[in-house]
């Protein structure tokens, strides 16, 4: 699925590879997918050196984006991730984190072999994406059906604050990590059939408590 | 569709607001301006903002929304963090000030709301409901650009005075700079990258307060309250904290009332 995800990326951002790292909170790498071979080992340059965009964006928290790996900043930066990316023809690199809140779980990366920014349009498309990812990598931990992550995180707009703070309670009613907390409201309101602003309506006013339910 | 500052003016027999004084507004400037330091917190620099808006405009809460990529209005800072207040500036995302403010870079204004249900028929009755009878949304501008407004509302049907509207037109402003300022742009991040993580902060945010209220068996108002303490009292950016709370809530030490 994720690689799935990763070749329709590439076709809508018009880029020439798009992959997707898994990374665990301490910076351990989990699976990764990518659009083509090509990507596939560009991704694993960057963990082998040990320094990327993508390692920075999932640290920082925040979107790396560099137009031109030809420029001072990228070298002085990523002195080895550079000089390896650019022998094969890549000239600009864009990560995305893949998170929701503290919950992080990887990060997206989009290459191209030309160099210069990504427009409003694709930047906003390539954000999307990076939420798609998120919630199929979340989703495939919690054994949801591939269908449901297509939902996205917000199936409608304006609830954010409250989903995110019933993730924020279910996490200490049940002691997990807040990634585990978004996995098991989605597997909740997947198993009810209930759209998840509901579900989260009900644990804010303390109606439905998780350490309750059975698993 | 969207009222001028002259028409508001002569709007009617509604109770102008006072206006702040001169030495109470250098102290606000000066105060925001000291904030805008490197790797400063945005939202708590935001919640700052809306506090003194609202107290510019008097007996009024403030509150700001920022467009996600989507284009759709989130909440960000509110000068009270009630559940109604969220509410009010969510529900905009269908029809209302914001929405219309955000739309077309104007200020947008109605200082009797009970006789503008024919101008948002869904967001009146909830506003009213909620007891706001006058509300003002100023768009937050960045360039070209419209990034999110924000949104003064009035316990009682009054009107801003002229130069508060001014001022508070440049709290947006400033809320705009400081949003597009929180990391060096030497390091070449986009708006859109800075919006993104303005609003991932807030999510942050809103996760910490339903841990704290969970663990606490408090609502998630006071949660915040309590949180922003803390943060104060430690010397540690709000956002830092949240992130402790969501990460390691073992390590936060029982968080108390500002009054106690």
């Amino acid at each position: 699925m994720l690689s799935k995800i990763c070749r329709a990326a590439v076709l809508e951002l018009e880029g020439s590879g798009v992959g997707v790292s898994v990374l665990t909170d301490d910076g351990a790498r989990g699976i990764f997918a990518a659009s083509d071979d090509l990507t596939h080992l560009l991704e694993e340059l960057q963990f082998t050196l040990g320094e990327g965009p993508c390692i920075d964006s999932f640290l920082t928290r925040r979107p790396v984006l560099i137009a031109d790996l030809a420029g001072d900043t990228a070298r002085t930066r990523w002195p080895f991730y550079v000089q390896a990316v650019t022998a094969h023809g890549v000239r600009a690199v864009f990560a995305f984190p893949l998170q929701v809140g503290a919950a992080r779980v990887g990060a997206l990366a989009l290459f191209s072999k030309q160099p210069g920014p990504l427009g409003r349009d694709v930047l906003a498309q390539a954000l999307t994406f990076a939420e798609i990812a998120l919630t199929t990598v979340l989703d495939s931990r919690g054994a949801l059906p591939e269908h449901f992550s297509v939902q996205g995180l917000y199936e409608s707009p304006g609830y954010r604050a409250e989903l995110a703070q019933a993730q924020g309670m279910v996490m200490v009613q049940l002691n997990v990590s807040i990634s585990e907390a978004l996995i098991r409201l989605r597997a909740h309101a997947y198993a009810e059939g209930r759209p998840m602003h509901q579900v989260a309506q009900d644990v804010i006013d303390r109606k439905l408590r998780f350490d309750q339910v059975q698993p | 569709m969207t009222d001028s500052i002259s028409s508001i003016f002569d709007k009617g027999p509604e109770v102008a607001m006072t206006a702040v004084s001169p030495e109470r507004l250098a102290k606000i400037f000066v105060e925001i301006s000291d904030t805008l330091v490197d790797e400063f917190d945005l939202i708590d620099l935001l919640h700052t903002l809306t506090c003194r808006a609202a107290e510019v405009a008097a007996s009024s809460i403030v509150g700001l929304v920022l467009a996600d990529h989507y284009g759709k209005l989130q909440f960000v800072a509110a000068s009270r963090e009630e559940a109604r207040i969220l509410e009010l500036l969510q529900i905009q995302n269908d029809e209302g000030p914001c929405l219309d403010a955000f739309r077309t870079g104007a200020l947008v204004a109605d200082t009797n709301l009970r006789d503008a249900s024919g101008r948002w028929p869904r967001f009146v009755p909830h506003a009213v409901g909620a007891g706001i009878h006058s509300v003002y949304a100023f768009p937050l501008r960045l360039r070209a650009q419209v990034i999110g407004a924000l949104n003064v509302f009035g316990a009682a049907a009054s009107r801003l005075q002229n130069e508060d509207v001014s001022i508070v037109q440049a709290m947006a402003d400033l809320a705009s700079i400081a949003i597009l300022h929180e990391r060096a742009m030497s390091r070449g991040e986009e708006l859109t990258a800075q919006l993104q993580h303005a609003l991932n902060s807030r999510v942050t945010i809103e996760q910490a307060k339903g841990a704290i209220a969970q663990r606490e068996g408090i609502t998630v108002d006071e949660a915040f309250v309590r949180m922003r303490h803390h943060a104060r009292s430690t010397n540690q950016r709000l956002l830092d904290v949240a992130r402790t709370v969501v990460n390691d809530i073992a390590s936060v030490p029982e968080l108390r009332t500002s009054d106690s």
